[in-house]
């Protein structure tokens, strides 16, 4: 199989416009992926897909991966005039910035027909709250069906034309998304009336009056 | 199976289901203009037929089956984010829960992932012994899955009953190797555990010579029996390209022609230094891939016997190899190896950390299943018991 670079710029070439990005990889697994812009990423597959010498006709793993928000921390230099005459003077000024998170899903793709891969696809979303769509692939590959709706349980992104995008894992009244790093489980997830500290700490917090001394036991 | 109501239903006969008559998560269905009455079964969640708790929410017209829709996820315990928050050889005993017939291949695709992900080197002998245990573990899976699909056809007892006694020798070697049947947490990056003693090993060369004689007996039984061939053969037909691009892997997808083994694709491990060949099916129906996973497991009898003649001597496991606090360089690897139920991968992102950011479990039945439906359409409920059967699922992997 070409060489990652060499893929690279033959997709720009065929998909001018489309913003393409090597990811390298710092693992001694040396895979590399290719970030590709959303707007593109249905397209690309086809053509991944379908050209001949490529042939990657299975998708073997979908999934997600998610980037909290980040503080950053970033030393700003600012520099003002000095005494008259004198050098300015800098001041250096640490200030932190919220760097915007974003979940990704990551496709790695095979050829069954020409016995190679792995081409891993990587897409990100806008944000973590509102633009979390992404095209869904499995109109190219079916064995994104399951694996696209797990992501969309696990990790909350929306597939535009996923034929039946539903949970797959958690039941359908479920809220939240588990897999997200700033997911917190629920107070009582696994209450227990058990004397230990933390149990009784934890449902003193759920439920105040219940817990109180003397009062009756609430029922789990 | 639980039928619904008859008195809310008018004895079977339901016009137009709103949403699930049944439970949670199943869209609504609205049948064709003209079509007959339809009936929705719910096939599971406890049920023998669907091999642990699994549901099948299967719409049916007459005996047809119209639609089919896997319910899963009863055994959901968020396995990767489990991995998420232990150190790289904690979840090394996790992952025996994965596939739990086979912890050794479980635990040998996920110790290949940490390998490609920090660059470790595996011992030559090591190699073998992880040949040896995994072929051991595709002829537990594969006789196992005959039984079990013969009980799904309706012979009860016998054929499983066999396939348990000869599951249970390979599991007696499994514990007195790892100290567990089935839970038994062997591999390590770099290596294995214990290093087999040669009574393990004339053992193990003991069933290895003695498999052969069981697997004649067995296919005496079943594989020309006229009732078998009668109910599985066309049977849940699976076109080779659709198999491709639903990326089913393993034994089933090469029942439908498609001579795709990661043993010789890959080439993992040391099997490109042993001599087998990879059956490969015509139909791509049930008895193709029961009849696929006999003839696998011949040529396991083959490799086994290549392996166990040319075992090196040396360690296990290279003893300066760092197994707890294993830092890898920040970066991603995606290891994969063939299961006995096909592809199992493992993805693992590292952030230099002592824990994976990402630890994705890539389970060949649960992206098998994505087929199911497409196999029962227009067969009947009891063929859609032993379809399911020939797919070869465990639930402790589709669920994770």
């Amino acid at each position: 199989m070409e060489s990652p670079e060499a893929l690279r710029d033959r997709l720009l070439a065929r998909f001018p416009g489309a913003s393409l990005e090597l990811v390298a990889n710092g693992s001694p697994s040396g895979q590399v992926s290719f970030r590709i812009d959303p707007a593109f990423l249905r397209e690309v597959a086809r053509f991944l897909r379908d050209d001949p010498e490529l042939a990657l006709d299975q998708c073997s793993n979908v999934t997600g991966l998610d980037s909290p928000d980040r503080e950053v921390v970033e030393t700003v230099k600012e520099s003002q005039p000095g005494a008259p005459g004198g050098p300015p003077v800098v001041t250096e000024r640490k200030q932190t910035r919220i760097a915007p998170g974003h979940l990704e899903v990551i496709y790695h793709l095979y050829s069954v027909a020409r016995r190679h891969g792995p081409v891993i696809l990587r897409a990100r979303t806008g944000n973590r709250t509102d633009a979390v769509s992404l095209p869904s692939l499995t109109p190219v590959w079916r064995s994104c069906e399951f694996q696209e709706r797990e992501v969309f349980d696990l990790y909350g992104v929306v597939f535009e034309g996923h034929p039946d995008l539903r949970r797959i894992l958690m039941w359908d009244a479920f809220t939240g998304h588990p897999m997200r790093k700033d997911y917190v489980e629920p107070d009582d997830y696994e209450w227990e009336p058990t004397p230990h500290g933390d149990v009784l700490a934890k449902a003193r917090r759920h439920y105040p009056s219940a817990a109180a001394p003397g009062a009756a036991q609430p029922s789990p | 199976m639980m039928l619904p109501d008859p008195a809310s239903t008018g004895l079977a006969r339901v016009r137009k289901i709103e949403g699930s008559a049944l439970g949670l998560r199943t869209p609504a269905f609205a049948p064709e203009e003209g079509a007959g009455d339809l009936l929705e079964v719910s096939l599971g969640p406890h049920h023998p037929s669907t091999h642990g708790v699994f549901r099948m929410d299967v719409v049916l017209d007459g005996e047809r089956i119209v639609r089919l829709k896997p319910v899963f996820g009863y055994l959901h315990r968020n396995h990767e984010k489990l991995g998420e928050g232990t150190s790289y050889l904690g979840s090394m005993p996790y992952t025996d829960r994965l596939d739990y017939l086979n912890s050794m291949t479980n635990n040998w695709a996920y110790a290949i992932a940490v390998e490609k992900l920090a660059g470790i080197a595996v011992t030559e002998r090591a190699e073998y012994i992880r040949v040896i245990l995994a072929e051991l573990s595709r002829l537990l899976n594969h006789t196992c899955l005959a039984g079990f699909l013969m009980q799904d056809c309706g012979c009860s007892g016998t054929p499983l009953m066999y396939a348990f006694r000869e599951r249970e020798k390979i599991l007696d070697l499994f514990e007195s190797l790892s100290g567990s049947r089935m839970m038994c947490n062997f591999q390590r990056f770099g290596g294995c555990r214990v290093d087999p003693s040669a009574e393990w090993l004339a053992a193990t060369r003991k069933l290895v010579d003695g498999y052969g004689a069981f697997l004649d007996e067995f296919e005496a039984l079943l594989s020309g029996n006229e009732i078998v061939m009668a109910r599985t053969q066309g049977v849940g037909r699976l076109p080779a390209a659709l198999a491709v691009n639903a990326g089913v892997t393993g034994p089933m997808l090469r029942a439908s022609g498609v001579g795709h083994d990661l043993r010789k694709v890959d080439g993992y491990g040391v099997y490109p230094r042993f001599n087998f060949r990879v059956p490969i099916g015509r139909e791509g129906d049930v008895y193709d891939r029961y009849m696929v996973r006999m003839l696998e497991m011949r040529e396991s009898i083959s490799i086994l016997d290549q392996a166990l003649r040319g075992l090196p001597g040396g360690p296990i496991l290279d003893p300066k190899s760092k197994q707890r606090g294993l830092r890898p360089k920040a970066g991603e690897a995606y290891g994969r190896i063939e299961g006995p139920k096909g592809e199992i991968g493992f993805f693992l992102v590292s952030d230099g950390t002592g824990n994976p950011t990402r630890y994705r479990v890539r389970a060949p039945s649960f992206v098998n299943l994505t087929i199911l439906e497409d196999l029962c359409l227009g067969h009947s409920v009891a063929d859609a018991v032993i379809i399911l059967g020939s797919i070869d699922i465990v639930l402790g992997e589709v669920d994770r």
